[in-house]
């Protein structure tokens, strides 16, 4: 059976790696092909680079770092942020990537997914999903890349959730807004919730702050996977150290 | 030593030109039947859907310097799954190479589907051994020539190997040190 994925996010933001606490605040951590060597070695199963100043500013993400990263990376990556079309995703995967992750643009024209799973296969799309509590309801957030453009979108996450899946996505990153840069631990509630009607891969997103937190998603949630970037890039965790906890944990996990 | 990496259309060449060069071996991205009949061995590549990926091959008159190669040819993911008969992707006619019928994976309470991350690769063949990274949501499971698999929810092909024909249904060229071993050992064969 598959493995647990630990997966690091990178933000990127004119070309450095960035990371700021509920999306605001963004610090420089480094650059990107120092990072994602650095994770790689470190026994990462996936890394995502997330253009963040790319949907927010009406951007397209620069494919050269996507063509670099591919040359010294031999571990799937995934790129996100401001793909609006077939053709800019051709771009990204023609460069190396082996996912796209569409977020923003397919809430404003959700036919894009359906478009890029015709194309390129199901196994190519991610669907992220900005997520937090509205009253007693999972509401997804668009635009959540700066302050002053995230967006209220009205979508139910739940019903969101299944549209995605019908037009093709193949894959899902749930990131839990309630928590995201606060590390007090993933959102086990709203995975619980999400994952009930997830036929495809769910990645949990949001909260990870110590390796007990890694565990709990493992042990209490039937995610695919955990993505984190700030606990990794400030060197609280060492994956290759993670991994072994989780593994003495009994978490099934790649060597 | 020359490798032909026969651009079926799908995205994702690079990875695979790539990994060769990680191991300081040149290929070439073709789809040209002059080209790629000069060339010591072939790839088929991993990205798209069955049909689109047959499609091309035929469009490009590419379907007999296949199917009569003898030389090393190596298919990975789509490229494996196009090497059986047929495929339930698009309903569509495959190579015909190795016996079989390539068929959807359907998700349950186990298994999630498509297949996404690294899932362990059991083999008698030295060394190879291992966890490997698939991205699949078709399988294929008639195991006359199969020389490796795996477990999603059942017995999965993950490698299989006939006369000069090789195929893996993960990523070798995404799977990290073991990849490359994989891949290495492909290239002893040339």
């Amino acid at each position: 059976m598959l493995t647990k994925r630990i997966i690091p996010c990178l933000d990127v933001k004119n070309g450095l790696v960035v990371k700021g606490v509920q999306f605001k605040d963004h610090e420089i951590v480094g650059s990107i092909l120092d990072l994602a060597q650095k994770y790689s070695n470190e026994g990462a199963d996936e890394l995502v680079f997330y253009d963040i100043g790319a949907s927010t500013y009406n951007g397209i993400v620069s494919k050269q770092w996507v063509n670099l990263i591919a040359e010294v990376i031999n571990i799937p990556f995934c790129v996100a942020g401001g793909i609006k079309t077939v053709n800019d995703a051709r771009e990204i995967l023609n460069s190396g990537a082996d996912k796209i992750s569409i977020n923003s643009p397919a809430i404003k024209r959700p036919e894009l997914i359906k478009e890029l799973a015709d194309e390129f296969g199901s196994q190519c799309v991610v669907v992220g999903i900005d997520s937090k509590t509205v009253g007693d309801k999972y509401i997804v957030f668009s635009h959540t890349g700066d302050e002053k453009t995230i967006t209220n979108t009205k979508l139910e996450t739940k019903n969101w959730i299944d549209t995605v899946q019908e037009l093709g996505a193949g894959e899902i990153v749930l990131n839990c807004m309630n928590q995201d840069g606060v590390r007090n631990g993933y959102d086990i509630d709203q995975l619980n919730i999400m994952l009930v009607n997830c036929d495809v891969p769910l990645i949990a997103s949001g909260g990870a702050g110590n390796e007990i937190h890694f565990s709990d998603v493992f042990r209490k949630t039937d995610s695919s996977g955990a993505l984190a970037a700030s606990v990794f890039h400030k060197n609280l965790i060492n994956i290759n150290d993670l991994k072994k906890y989780l593994k003495k944990e009994l978490i099934n996990i790649r060597k | 030593m020359k490798i032909g990496i026969i651009d079926c259309g799908g995205a994702n060449l690079n990875s695979i030109y790539y990994s060769f060069k990680r191991i300081n071996i040149k290929s070439y991205i073709s789809n040209s039947l002059f080209e790629l009949e000069k060339m010591d061995a072939l790839i088929l590549p991993g990205v798209g859907t069955a049909g689109v990926v047959m499609n091309k091959l035929k469009e490009n008159d590419l379907i007999n310097l296949i199917q009569e190669t003898t030389k090393p040819t190596l298919g990975i993911c789509i490229g494996m799954q196009i090497l059986f008969d047929y495929s339930e992707e698009d309903d569509t006619n495959c190579l015909g190479i190795i016996e079989g019928v390539v068929k959807k994976l359907k998700p349950n309470k186990d298994i999630k589907v498509p297949q996404m991350g690294w899932n362990k690769v059991i083999t008698n063949v030295d060394n190879i051994g291992g966890y490997y990274y698939f991205a699949n949501s078709y399988y294929t499971d008639n195991d006359d020539y199969a020389v490796g698999h795996s477990y999603y929810g059942k017995k999965i092909n993950s490698i299989v190997k006939k006369d000069n024909f090789l195929g893996c249904q993960f990523h070798p060229e995404k799977s990290s040190d073991i990849g490359e071993k994989f891949i290495k050992n492909f290239i002893n064969l040339v």
